[in-house]
């Protein structure tokens, strides 16, 4: 969902800068009236900026809502540890229940790593940093069973792109 | 101290630029210069290996691709600043008395760093990548020695000590002819009643460079040492995420610099073809005294998925983010466009370049901003969408303005564009962005950054990435060699 939000929008707005960049471009070779053409442009100049603040507020606003800093927190939750270290993860339990609330610590044993939950469908649904001295919090309900993989996503050292293991997630019951 | 010498003037300006370096300075400059062109292009052929590599069309061990990752990444954002302080150095010398010298000694300790560092990555092994983050330095599980892991981090630091002096010379040299910081931001004619005429845009831009840049060269220098006393003496423990907030401190704002420092080549540069000066207006001078603020503050969003950062950082990072985007969107792109707009200007590779790194600094904010939001940034953070936005702003945005800088510089011997520079030019701009599309498109597939090896079902994204990076290299080819074929004229 953000993964399609975030194209769509650097799609369309790329798009519309570029055209404008190309329709000006063309313009070049003829000639106009300087202070026109500099009185023109601090009106554009005025409609984008206040057209992208009325734009910006509400989704910053909005946004915000959804961070994944405490949330869900529910007194049902299932705890993962998660420890990180070159080059492997240490988590347990490795298998959980769809539709349970679980509380991933995520903590490293040597380095910064970085934890990262991808779904069935190798997409990456929700992430945190594994840092050494920290605990870093997920919390997530696995809507769907299925083997999840565990990717990090922090660069580590030589073994950085062998670090991932697997998250199990049986049927609700 | 320099002093003004014969006005710059190539084929197509229509105003002679005036109080140019002197011969000499002119001289170091084309050597910035062509230092710059030198290991960008070949920084480049490290990108298009990893990717080759990512993209199974051949094959780079682990080891050697996460030390071509470090010397691409720490180079980049090194080389990067020396071409922007070329170019600011040369335009800013129109209006302020600068040291030639200490210019010379910022060069020297690039040089000395360079060594230092590149012996640490291909010599000592060394690949914690240029973020270094505590305490991969120290802990390369054998990959790498305790010399290596010094020879880096003392090579960055002689590097930071040679843009430090630098930032210095231009604070004196400002101060001495403007009074003050504020005057020379333009702050009396922004915030206050005075009616005289405001720093040229080149001041304004290179007294933010120099405020933003010493504190976070002298960050940087903290931490660089931290990690090498850490490394010799491992019962010296440093906090991780107070060195991430440090790192990230110095590391977003000397890239972000760079830019301020290569777009004063714009402002100076496309107005001399077009015929309409670059004025220093108020939303000018109160975006550029916004921006120096953001990009002091907008850091933390590098850090969004450290959830033991204090939230309101972390917060403060998103709104900064979107904020950051006013000034690029609302005035430096539009300000772009109505300098060229029915100018009645005949388009050579130089204007094209500066033109397009405007166009790539406004469409890459547009992908970095919405990886600064925290809740999209919990499904975009390190996966491949990152080096997607950045390639876009530094590759089309602040490298295609030093190659129009270099273009600049070149045709000013008499030159004009062959048939190659013109190819280089699309090729580089098609290249640049067929390249950071396929960034983009495989992070939008959460495909990790850094990553040696990919799988299988990745690699499409690499190929199509591998061939436009071929293309992008084919054009910086061309690029560097009608610089360098040129630039001893320059210095003549």
């Amino acid at each position: 969902m953000e993964q399609r939000i975030a194209v769509l929008v650097s799609a369309v707005i790329g798009t519309l800068v570029i055209a404008l960049f190309a329709i000006v471009a063309r313009s070049a070779r003829s000639t106009g009236s300087a202070d026109d053409i500099a009185a023109a442009a601090a009106r554009w100049r005025r409609t984008t900026f206040w057209g992208l603040v009325v734009l910006f507020v509400p989704a910053i606003a909005y946004s915000l809502t959804k961070t994944p800093y405490g949330s869900e927190v529910t007194a049902a939750s299932v705890v993962v540890q998660a420890k990180g270290h070159q080059w492997a993860w240490e988590v347990a339990p490795d298998t959980v229940r769809a539709g349970q609330p679980v509380e991933i610590r995520v903590a490293a044993a040597d380095v910064n790593h970085g934890f990262a939950v991808y779904d069935t469908n190798d997409r990456l649904i929700t992430q945190t940093q594994a840092m050494p001295g920290y605990t870093n919090v997920i919390r997530h309900t696995f809507a769907a069973p299925g083997t999840y993989r565990i990717r990090c996503l922090e660069y580590c050292g030589l073994g950085h792109h062998t670090m991932v293991t697997q998250l199990t997630v049986t049927a609700a019951q | 101290m320099t002093t003004a010498a014969s006005p710059v003037q190539a084929p197509g300006q229509t105003a002679p630029l005036t109080g140019a370096p002197t011969v000499h300075g002119r001289g170091v400059v084309a050597t910035y210069m062509g230092i710059t062109a030198i290991v960008l292009a070949l920084l480049m052929v490290f990108g298009l290996l990893m990717r080759a590599s990512q993209a199974g069309f051949i094959t780079v061990p682990p080891n050697r691709f996460y030390q071509l990752l470090t010397a691409h990444g720490i180079g980049m954002v090194a080389i990067a600043g020396l071409g922007g302080a070329g170019v600011m150095w040369f335009f800013l010398s129109r209006y302020v008395a600068l040291s030639r010298a200490i210019l010379v000694t910022n060069l020297v300790c690039f040089l000395l760093g360079v060594v230092l560092v590149l012996g640490s990555i291909f010599v000592g092994g060394f690949a914690a990548a240029w973020t270094f983050l505590f305490p991969l330095p120290a802990k390369s599980v054998g990959v790498w020695g305790m010399g290596a892991t010094a020879a880096y981090l003392v090579g960055v630091l002689v590097v930071g000590v040679g843009f430090l002096l630098l930032y210095l010379d231009t604070a004196r040299a400002i101060i001495g002819k403007y009074g003050n910081l504020g005057a020379a931001l333009g702050w009396p004619q922004a915030f206050g009643k005075s009616t005289a005429d405001a720093p040229p845009p080149t001041v304004v831009a290179s007294t933010v460079v120099t405020i933003i840049n010493i504190p976070a060269i002298a960050v940087g220098a903290v931490i660089l040492t931290m990690s090498l006393v850490n490394a010799l003496a491992p019962s010296f423990a440093v906090n991780a995420l107070l060195a991430k907030n440090l790192i990230f401190f110095f590391g977003h704002v000397f890239i972000n610099s760079t830019i301020y420092m290569a777009v004063i080549g714009v402002y100076e540069i496309l107005p001399a073809f077009t015929g309409r000066p670059w004025k220093s207006s108020r939303p000018f001078l109160l975006a550029w005294t916004a921006t120096m603020l953001m990009v002091l503050t907008v850091y933390p969003h590098h850090l969004l998925m450290d959830f033991a950062n204090p939230t309101w950082a972390n917060v403060l990072g998103q709104i900064m983010s979107y904020a950051s985007s006013l000034p690029v969107l609302a005035v430096t792109a539009a300000a772009t466009l109505a300098n060229v707009y029915r100018s009645g200007m005949k388009w050579n590779v130089t204007t094209s370049l500066l033109f397009a790194s405007i166009l790539g600094w406004s469409v890459g904010v547009v992908p970095a901003v919405l990886d600064g939001t925290i809740a999209i940034n919990r499904v975009m953070h390190n996966t491949l969408w990152v080096p997607g936005h950045f390639h876009t702003y530094l590759l089309l945005g602040v490298v295609a303005m030093l190659f129009g800088f270099m273009y600049f510089l070149a045709m000013s011997t008499g030159a004009s564009d062959s048939v190659l520079d013109r190819a280089g030019f699309w090729m580089y701009a098609v290249g640049t962005i067929g390249f950071a599309i396929s960034f983009l498109a495989a992070g939008a597939a959460s495909v990790p950054r850094r990553w040696a090896v990919h799988d299988a079902a990745w690699m499409t994204y690499g190929r199509v990435g591998a061939i436009f990076a071929l293309i992008v290299v084919l054009g910086t080819v061309a690029f560097v060699t009608a610089f360098l074929r040129r630039a001893r004229a320059i210095g003549t």
